[in-house]
């Protein structure tokens, strides 16, 4: 009988407004994540309630192994995977070009092909542009010419974005945003609130059932890793412009001090998040954009390594291709900002800041 | 058939709550141990898969509960919903241990959150496990297997033989396969009889066959029955079953939680007929609706409609499946099939004996109707504010009072005295102390304490 009430293909949205209206009768998993508590604010849920629901979703699957009404189940529950279709939809919609973000979101070797192409530019641009004076990668690529090249290349994607945020706050209704609300979306994503499980025990990733706090652990290593070598970069221009300070820098100045450890963390990091989505179950999540998901962890640790391999040849004849890939890995990073799984964080922070400005969750009543 | 090529200490037959504090207790004792569950892995752990909370005892605070729930209390407690038919030993027994079984069960993998929203009556009396009741379940599997317990799904016992005063081996189907299974003590946790729904027509009368079961289809007191017929002591009463009013388009079996519905006290419930046959406002819901099964399994096709208007649809808990909707009373009767004339006449008639006043969904409010004769004694406000709503109500069974009599040692017994190396725990064995009734998250604090207690007694037989 089953058979016959399988309804015909929903889209992502409709699917997971099935199961969430399902879900929202229950209520037992609302001690695992914002989610639960966020979804009994409502009886019948709009699209945008139900973007804004996913963005919240942190994948951790707690729910998923709780859930009474999991395959073979006829309702057939599955909010990870539901959640995390409706989440990359939410990106794809939202992006401009939406076709980019289709492309990179789902396909690991259209970001690979992007790479090779620019690998193939900075090695063109190493031989073309090469400068005449110039100390350690400078004397490859002149100071000018990389911030020519490199701020726009940051800087659009990033507006780019800001234009799907604005769009993103339409749709789900998000209200005036308040330095409190921003605070405590930070607060949660500085700490990973939503991976501890409610139990701090973590989440339910890679062994099934049993709970885990590696893809917390290793998530935080690469981002915090990430935002230092962020931070050695920006203090490299303040010491370039405000000090007169120029690359390339001893072990013991700002740059290698915040660059070096955040390099080696972020090789951590990418290593075991890689090794976790391997153990994982694809299918809690979108599975058609894995493929894509795999490739951006790989690129970040492709930036972290070549980037550690730079500072250790330094000095080398190797300076000079190493430099070229190494400078390619953050451009197409860069580039693919809007279009790839690096858009996640700023929906995130988004949804987050979105739920801190609702108002607390009431309970029904029974 | 098939012997299991080893002989065990303990053979537990069933795979919930009572059945793995069992296994676990057994195990970190030394003994080796062996679950027959009798479900596949993903329906693993009987009704306990839908819990959500264990009412516990305690002196104070003790997160998550709040302020204290001392042993007079929590027995007055059960008082009040068995009517004396409990076995006070046995009771207080449960009651006592419930508080360290707090405690143990954190230190064995499950895990607490503050009661859930819209049970904030509960906070004080009653655990809520993080994730309910299949989390905790979880946690258990793990824990069992980490103790080298050994787990074998889709286990059907058909017959524990009796030999004596002893058990000497017992019957099963293992996936499809005879097995026999050697083991020097047993414990019984495999539930009641309520998935049977023959069984349940031969105790209620062909009406039964109408209701739902709330949770696992692979209740259906094979073992029970078999144990029974070789002259084990029994309690309850064969012919009841506790039921709730549920959502009358939920599956069959394991509709489990999302298939209630809270909307009664807001509603007027009428009958096949359009008529209404009981007080829908006679007390507060968590007080009143293990009364409501019973009360449409008395009507006519074992069926109830509640009808609601807009004033009041948003005043419970969201129901799984949309009510019925309609812009008129008749319309909506239409819809659910019912008579249109019939309940307008009932409506109108309500609706003219409502008496303005104020009203408070969430405490008793003395807002009655006047000169009916089945009155409404709350929360009584006329149905005349369109969009009408509508829910089919049908009795969805929770579980059956049946059980094996046990001692406090968790012990089954015959008329010629206990049986060594059996004993009971859970569900099978529920009925020696919830006669009648039932106590929000009693089933799950019987299930633990007992379920220890046979565990280790079982233990200690084999040492």
């Amino acid at each position: 009988m089953s058979l016959d009430l399988t309804p015909p293909q929903l889209s992502a949205t409709e699917e997971a407004r099935r199961q969430i209206e399902i879900c929202n009768a229950c209520r037992y998993c609302e001690g695992f994540c914002a989610v639960f508590p966020a979804m009994t604010r409502e009886r019948a849920f709009a699209d945008g309630d139900l973007t804004q629901l996913a963005n919240l979703c942190h994948n951790c699957r707690g729910c998923y192994y709780a859930c009474q009404y999991t395959a073979p189940h006829e309702f057939a529950l599955n909010i990870p995977a539901a959640l995390a279709e409706v989440r990359v939809d939410s990106w794809e919609r939202l992006a401009r070009p939406q076709a980019l973000a289709r492309l990179f979101q789902t396909h690991g070797v259209a970001m690979a092909g992007a790479l090779v192409v620019a690998l193939a530019a900075f090695f063109w641009a190493l031989a073309a542009l090469r400068p005449e004076t110039g100390a350690g990668f400078y004397a490859y690529l002149a100071h000018n010419t990389l911030v020519a090249i490199f701020v726009p290349a940051f800087l659009l994607p990033l507006a780019l974005i800001g234009l799907s945020l604005r769009d993103y706050w339409r749709e789900v209704g998000g209200g005036r945003v308040r330095l409190s609300h921003v605070l405590r979306a930070f607060d949660s994503a500085a700490r990973m609130k939503n991976l501890s499980g409610g139990h701090g025990e973590g989440c339910n990733f890679e062994e099934g059932d049993r709970f885990s706090d590696r893809r917390r652990v290793f998530h935080q290593l690469m981002m915090y890793g990430f935002l230092l070598c962020f931070a050695s970069t920006a203090s490299g221009t303040v010491l370039h412009y405000g000090f007169g300070w120029e690359a390339p820098y001893p072990l013991l100045s700002p740059p290698k001090i915040l660059g070096v450890p955040g390099g080696v963390m972020m090789l951590a990091g990418t290593a075991g998040l890689v090794w976790l989505k391997l153990r994982a179950t694809a299918a809690l999540g979108a599975v058609r954009v894995w493929g894509g998901e795999m490739a951006f962890i790989l690129l970040l640790g492709a930036i972290a390594a070549t980037g550690l391999a730079l500072y250790g040849a330094s000095g080398t004849a190797l300076v000079g291709p190493l430099l070229a890939v190494h400078l390619a890995t953050v451009m197409v990073l860069f580039l693919l900002m809007p279009f790839s799984k690096m858009v996640h964080g700023f929906f995130r922070l988004a949804a987050l800041v979105a739920e801190a400005g609702k108002p607390a969750p009431a309970g029904g009543g029974e | 058939m098939k012997d299991w090529p080893e002989t065990f200490d303990l053979a537990v037959v069933g795979g919930g709550n009572a059945a793995l504090c069992a296994a676990i207790t057994a195990a970190e004792a030394g003994a080796s141990v062996l679950v027959l569950e009798g479900a596949p892995a993903p329906y693993r752990g009987g009704n306990s898969r839908h819990t959500r909370n264990f009412r516990c005892m305690h002196r104070g605070p003790m997160f998550p509960l709040t302020g204290a729930y001392e042993e007079e209390e929590y027995l007055h407690d059960l008082m009040l919903v068995t009517k004396g038919k409990t076995d006070e030993g046995l009771a207080r027994l449960a009651i006592r241990s419930s508080e360290e079984c707090l405690p143990w069960m954190q230190a064995h993998g499950v895990r607490f959150q503050p009661s859930l929203s819209g049970t904030l009556s509960l906070s004080r009396t009653n655990a809520f496990f993080l994730g309910g009741g299949k989390a905790l379940v979880n946690a258990y599997y793990n824990t069992a297997a980490d103790l080298g317990v050994k787990i074998a799904y889709d286990a059907q016992v058909s017959h524990v033989h009796l030999d004596g005063d002893r058990i000497a081996w017992a019957e099963a189907e293992i996936a499809g396969h005879p097995v026999t299974v050697q083991a020097r003590a047993f414990v019984l946790a495999s539930g009641g009889f309520q998935a049977d729904l023959d069984w349940l027509a031969r105790a209620w009368g062909p009406a039964a066959r109408n209701f739902l079961i709330r949770g696992t289809p692979y209740n259906r007191g094979v073992v029970l029955r078999d144990m029974l017929d070789q002259g084990a002591d029994s309690v309850g009463d064969p012919t009841q079953c506790h039921a709730v009013a549920i959502d009358g388009r939920a599956p069959k079996y394991d509709g489990g939680i999302v298939t209630r519905l809270d909307c009664v006290p807001f509603s007027i419930v009428v009958n096949r007929n359009g008529d209404r046959f009981y007080d829908e406002g006679e007390d507060v819901w968590p007080k009143r609706y293990a009364i409501w099964g019973r009360l449409v399994a008395a009507q006519p096709d074992q069926v109830g409609y509640a009808l609601i208007d807009a004033k009041s649809i948003d005043l419970f808990m969201p129901s799984v499946f949309p009510p019925v909707k309609a812009d008129t009373i008749e319309g909506l009767a239409a819809q659910m099939n019912l008579d249109p004339q019939a309940v307008r006449r009932t409506v109108d008639g309500f609706n003219a004996a409502c008496r303005p006043g104020p009203f408070h969904p969430t405490e008793l409010d003395g807002l009655r109707t006047e000169g009916l004769e089945i009155a409404k004694t709350n929360w009584a406000r006329p149905l005349d504010t369109p969009p009408f709503y509508g829910y089919q109500l049908r009795p969805g069974v929770t579980f059956t009072y049946l059980g094996l009599k046990v001692d406090a040692r968790a012990q089954v017994h015959t008329a010629a005295g206990p049986i060594r190396n059996l004993w009971a725990a859970g569900e099978i064995m529920a009925g020696s102390i919830l006669g009648q009734g039932y106590l929000a998250g009693f089933g799950m604090t019987i299930g633990t304490v007992f379920g220890r207690i046979a565990g280790k007694e079982a233990a200690a037989h084999v040492a």
